[in-house]
């Protein structure tokens, strides 16, 4: 089959509007995460997702809903616990690794198909049904609504934290609020690139932007277009060969990267 | 109008009292530096006026609300890599404090950042990585953050602490010249006079739960701050510097909100 018949199937097409989904959202989110030095949040969350999807498949709920609880859980949990930032690293690591154990253990009292379990971690984004894409728009309209809406005060007590808290800007709610949008955006890019591989959506495009502009608005809009084009680029590089979805995610996200690093790089060196 | 009007202002956690019967009134121009060893409640005065900390007793007035107060923190390194710029920063300080996008008035917007930003002679590099700036720039900065949403009480909370001297020099008189230009109240909170010595109307200085108010002669004297101590303390003018001997009242600090509201 050509790219073009592979492009004419109807998986391939819920595929390719779940992943441009996706982009969207983990870019626009990626350079508060950054800012806010949450990827090990991120990371935390997603493991959280996978156990939410595991129980779900084990009490035979649908995954989707299942990750969605986890994430959920997770984020509020991590936003209670570790009011200081000097706590968070931690109190992340215990969440996390107890999580996972619990994950594991539920899969291991799952009878079904072990194909089912696999994807949680990897991610099975050719196994998005009309269903999954429907939760996936309506989640993502949610959160990007509520993100506009906090927009400036969220990124007021990103950057300048002191001076936000001078302005009566409530920013211990804003950041439980906002660790529950990324867990609702982490729990949707668990069922594209799986558990493991969220930080490459999350954390890498934004990441890559903001090694080359120092304009939020201009980092936001780069984050954005290098997550689309990892997640949309990574499941056209996928489909000829035929190789796993989420490894190709990762490696264009991981290539942006370097190129944005190396321009930072020789930028400042000239300056 | 007064610009800050405190009346029998009592501030106390459980069974300690940081201060209590504070009157005070801030003129429009004033300066007015805040003084005190650490703990004294100094950060704690700066909160009650921002409306962050409710008082136990007595009352709080600020001319023009909360949304009237222009805050100057202390400088902090921040983040090289922070995707921020000057002019971002300064924006927020218009704005930042509100819901939404903010897509609407943006030419308005701009206009009064370029404004706020030539005003401290910022402008040169209000486009540059916040992060790669010098202290003394990114404090200019600070202060075109809190003049450009036009304040009538300036609250600044060491400001000067970690410049050097010269910037030190640049950043107080870019405060000065806002308050003799616009009529700002300058409430200045600070561990070392000296530097502002030349633009201090009156002194608060607060030791203890003790209070005294009134021009730097009257406070800054060796029987008022041995009162205020009750301990002895030699107070001496070399040309015109204010030496303090024997409080240990030079002690270095650093607080912040954040730190404070965490806890």
């Amino acid at each position: 089959m050509t790219i073009f018949d592979l492009l004419g199937i109807d998986f391939v097409q819920t595929a390719l509007i779940a992943a441009a989904v996706l982009g969207l959202v983990a870019g626009v989110l990626g350079p508060f995460i950054v800012t806010r030095r949450m990827a090990f949040a991120v990371h935390g969350t997603s493991e959280l997702a996978f156990t939410g999807g595991a129980a779900a498949l084990l009490l035979g709920i649908g995954v989707g809903y299942g990750a969605l609880a986890g994430s959920i859980i997770a984020a509020v949990l991590l936003g209670v616990l570790s009011r200081r930032e000097s706590d968070r690293d931690s109190v992340i690591g215990a969440i996390l690794a107890f999580g996972l154990g619990m994950g594991i253990l539920m899969l291991a009292l799952y009878k079904g198909r072990t194909k089912n379990k696999f994807g949680l971690l990897t991610g099975q984004i050719v196994g998005v049904d009309s269903t999954d894409l429907k939760l996936l728009v309506v989640s993502s309209i949610a959160v990007l609504a509520v993100l506009a809406f906090i927009y400036r005060p969220l990124f007021f007590a990103s950057v300048d934290p002191d001076v936000a808290i001078s302005r009566g800007v409530p920013v211990r709610w804003l950041s439980i609020v906002f660790a529950v949008l990324v867990g609702v955006a982490t729990a949707l890019s668990v069922q594209v690139v799986g558990a493991l591989l969220v930080l490459a959506l999350m954390i890498t495009p934004a990441a890559a932007a903001m090694r080359i502009t120092a304009s939020p608005l201009r980092a936001t809009l780069l984050s954005v277009l290098f997550a689309e084009t990892a997640a949309v680029g990574g499941i056209l590089l996928s489909l000829q060969p035929g190789l796993p979805v989420s490894a190709l995610v990762t490696a264009v996200s991981f290539v942006i990267y370097l190129v944005c690093r190396g321009i930072g790089a020789v930028r400042r060196r000239s300056a | 109008m007064t610009a800050i009007s405190l009346r029998g202002a009592r501030l106390s956690y459980a069974d300690r009292v940081l201060w209590d019967g504070l009157d005070l009134d801030v003129e429009p121009g004033e300066f007015l530096a805040v003084l005190g060893p650490n703990g004294s409640g100094k950060t704690s005065l700066m909160r009650v006026l921002l409306g962050l900390q409710p008082l136990s007793s007595g009352t709080v007035t600020v001319a023009g609300g909360k949304e009237a107060i222009g805050y100057i923190p202390q400088q902090r390194a921040l983040d090289q890599s922070m995707t921020l710029r000057g002019r971002d920063l300064v924006g927020l300080g218009l704005d930042g404090y509100r819901w939404g996008l903010g897509l609407r008035h943006r030419r308005e917007r701009r206009i009064r950042v370029d404004a706020a930003l030539e005003s401290v002679g910022a402008t040169r590099y209000a486009d540059e990585p916040i992060g790669l700036l010098s202290g003394g720039e990114q404090q200019r900065l600070r202060v075109a953050q809190a003049l450009v949403g036009d304040p009538t009480v300036m609250l600044c909370d060491e400001p000067l602490l970690s410049l050097d001297l010269a910037n030190q020099r640049v950043v107080s008189e870019l405060i000065d010249k806002r308050r003799r230009e616009a009529g700002t109240a300058v409430l200045f909170v600070t561990h070392e006079l000296n530097p502002v010595l030349p633009l201090v109307d009156r002194v608060l200085y607060l030791v203890n739960g003790r209070f005294r108010v009134g021009t730097p002669e009257e406070v800054m004297n060796s029987r008022t701050l041995s009162e205020l101590y009750r301990t002895p303390v030699e107070v001496v003018r070399v040309r015109d510097q204010i030496l303090v001997v024997g409080a240990g009242a030079c002690e270095e600090q650093t607080h912040h909100l954040t730190a404070e509201a965490a806890s």
